[in-house]
């Protein structure tokens, strides 16, 4: 089966709901876990890793969750469909490299990724909209739980679940969340936010997780200790956190609404003028400005304009979703002429941003200089 | 004080991160810094940095130097090093004193906390039982309370079958 028709269409993808959906974009718990008798993955040789992959995926699809699954070795997906795999979050960019002997398990509904043989033998996520760590977590106790009835697990009652990363083990858990935090960037307080939350032991990644730029304004924030703490304290500690992050964000738009409202139009209103007139466009340019005008619709700068129509553009717009679309290879150059002209069709019907009325006190609309 | 990256160039970059009251502090010279995305602090944690670090020279002091083979798969120090990643399950076991000061410095504890396989949670609960009536059963031989003594024999003998009948299965 082709990935393609397999996957949901991203117009339906940035759809979904869910809790918080205006700061958090997603919720994900991932659990690595491996097999006893076999070596890790990045040391396995090709016949280990075919035979463990021949042990994890029937097991794995024989899941009632995973009912219609698209199950796939990664040699049978060209690099531009792990590509798009990648720009839908579905699989790491590490995943996306591997060929023969590693796979990928993905259910229907697309809450639910397992990964065989990444960096572990099973790398498995669950999935969710919005601010819903612990359905995730529940999610994926619960595929796991299942798959240890089929498969024989390397763990140790000191160390917990062995994996090949020394920082993975214990409970294997990755707890995260990913964050568009537009105001707390341009109130220019994101550094000491990242800083308390590094501090607390958690980690702040860019887009894309591990060593990425934080590019649109998108934030992963999860956990990095996995051994000596339970994961629904982990959960917990993550929920917390991540309230905290959201009234900071929140606290930060509605400050700079106040105090900066010109700055904050300026910055909208460029961003819209240039997506929607652009006729050449980088990748990188567009999700920054994509951000700005996903802030603009929370402002409700742009009325009856859905979120909706940003977020998939946010995923159209990547390259390979850009690739995808045409039959020819495209150079980095056609790619941005190509882009723009997308955007601007998308963005055809939609108005320039309106600018809110002052609110009741007098303010002049101009920026107020800080104390 | 030369980089821990490199250890050629003067180390001007110092990082000390603080959790649970457990200090890491990583020296590195600029190149290395922009190398690892340090001064990028959105695209930076420690925990990262930290690994392949310090690790691999941990491990070989306690592992009695470089020569160290897993007996499963084969995997060294020398590996290590380069990977920053282990062999099998089982290297956790061939490595384990050096490993013990890495995790201690990445984790919050050295001790698992959460969930156990369902299995294993039978047998450790099984085993724990059994612990106990051991030392019941001695406390009874030393009182000579034989009577005691006999059922508490009669007991532990059930218990050691189902425990063989687990490891069976």
């Amino acid at each position: 089966m082709d990935i393609h028709d397999f996957l949901i269409s991203p117009a339906e993808t940035a759809r979904r709901k869910g809790p918080h959906d205006r700061i958090v974009m997603s919720s994900r718990v991932r659990l690595a876990r491996n097999l006893k008798d076999a070596p890790f993955p990045g040391w396995a040789k090709k016949p280990d890793r075919l035979k463990v992959l021949d042990t994890i995926r029937p097991a794995v699809e024989s899941l009632p969750e995973m009912k219609d699954a698209f199950s796939a070795s990664m040699d049978s997906l060209s690099s531009l469909d792990k590509q798009i795999l990648v720009e839908r979050h579905l699989i790491s960019r590490e995943h996306a490299a591997k060929t023969s002997g590693s796979g990928l398990i993905l259910n229907r509904e697309e809450t639910i990724c397992v990964m065989v043989n990444e960096e572990d033998h099973l790398r498995m996520q669950a999935l969710r909209p919005g601010l819903q760590l612990r359905q995730a977590w529940t999610a994926i106790d619960s595929l796991d739980s299942q798959l240890e009835k089929k498969l024989d697990y390397a763990f140790s009652p000191e160390l917990g679940y062995l994996t090949a990363c020394p920082t993975n083990i214990g409970t294997g858990i990755r707890v995260s969340a990913m964050l568009h935090l537009p105001g707390l960037v341009l109130a220019e307080q994101i550094n000491p936010i990242i800083q308390s939350v590094n501090k607390l032991g958690l980690a702040v990644r860019g887009l894309y997780g591990e060593g990425t730029e934080a590019l649109g304004n998108v934030f992963q924030v999860s956990n990095q200790m996995t051994l000596g703490e339970s994961e629904s304290a982990i959960v917990e500690r993550l929920e917390k956190v991540l309230a905290q992050i959201i009234e900071h964000e929140g606290n930060a738009r509605a400050t700079l609404l106040e105090k900066k409202p010109k700055m904050v139009y300026n910055h909208i209103g460029r961003a819209y003028g240039i997506l929607a007139n652009a006729h050449s466009i980088s990748s990188k340019e567009t999700m920054n400005l994509l951000s700005l005008m996903r802030l603009g619709v929370d402002l409700e700068l742009f009325p009856g304009i859905d979120r909706s129509l940003v977020d998939e553009l946010f995923i159209l717009t990547q390259p390979a979703h850009l690739q995808k679309q045409h039959a020819e290879k495209l150079s980095a150059e056609e790619r941005d002429l190509l882009r723009a002209d997308m955007v601007r069709g998308r963005l055809k019907n939609v108005s320039r941003p309106v600018v809110r009325p002052p609110a009741a006190g007098g303010s002049t609309g101009l920026d107020k200089p800080d104390k | 004080m030369l980089c821990c990256i490199c250890k050629e160039r003067e180390a001007t970059v110092h990082l000390t991160q603080i959790a649970d009251n457990k200090m890491q502090k990583v020296d590195l010279c600029e190149e290395c810094a922009k190398n690892k995305g340090v001064n990028d602090p959105t695209g930076f944690s420690l925990a990262d940095l930290l690994l392949g670090l310090g690790a691999s020279q941990e491990i070989e002091q306690a592992s009695g130097g470089a020569d160290t083979r897993c007996p499963r798969c084969g995997f060294t120090q020398a590996d290590f090093k380069k990977a920053g990643r282990l062999g099998c399950p089982e290297c956790y076991k061939t490595f384990a004193e050096g490993l013990e000061t890495l995790l201690k410095s990445m984790h919050k504890g050295t001790r698992h906390v959460g969930k156990v396989p369902d299995s294993l949670r039978q047998t450790r609960d099984l085993s724990d039982r059994l612990k106990m009536l051991q030392k019941k059963l001695a406390k009874a031989i030393e009182e000579e309370n034989f009577e005691e003594a006999a059922l508490l024999r009669d007991e532990i003998k059930q218990m050691n079958a189902r425990l063989s009948n687990i490891a069976a299965t």
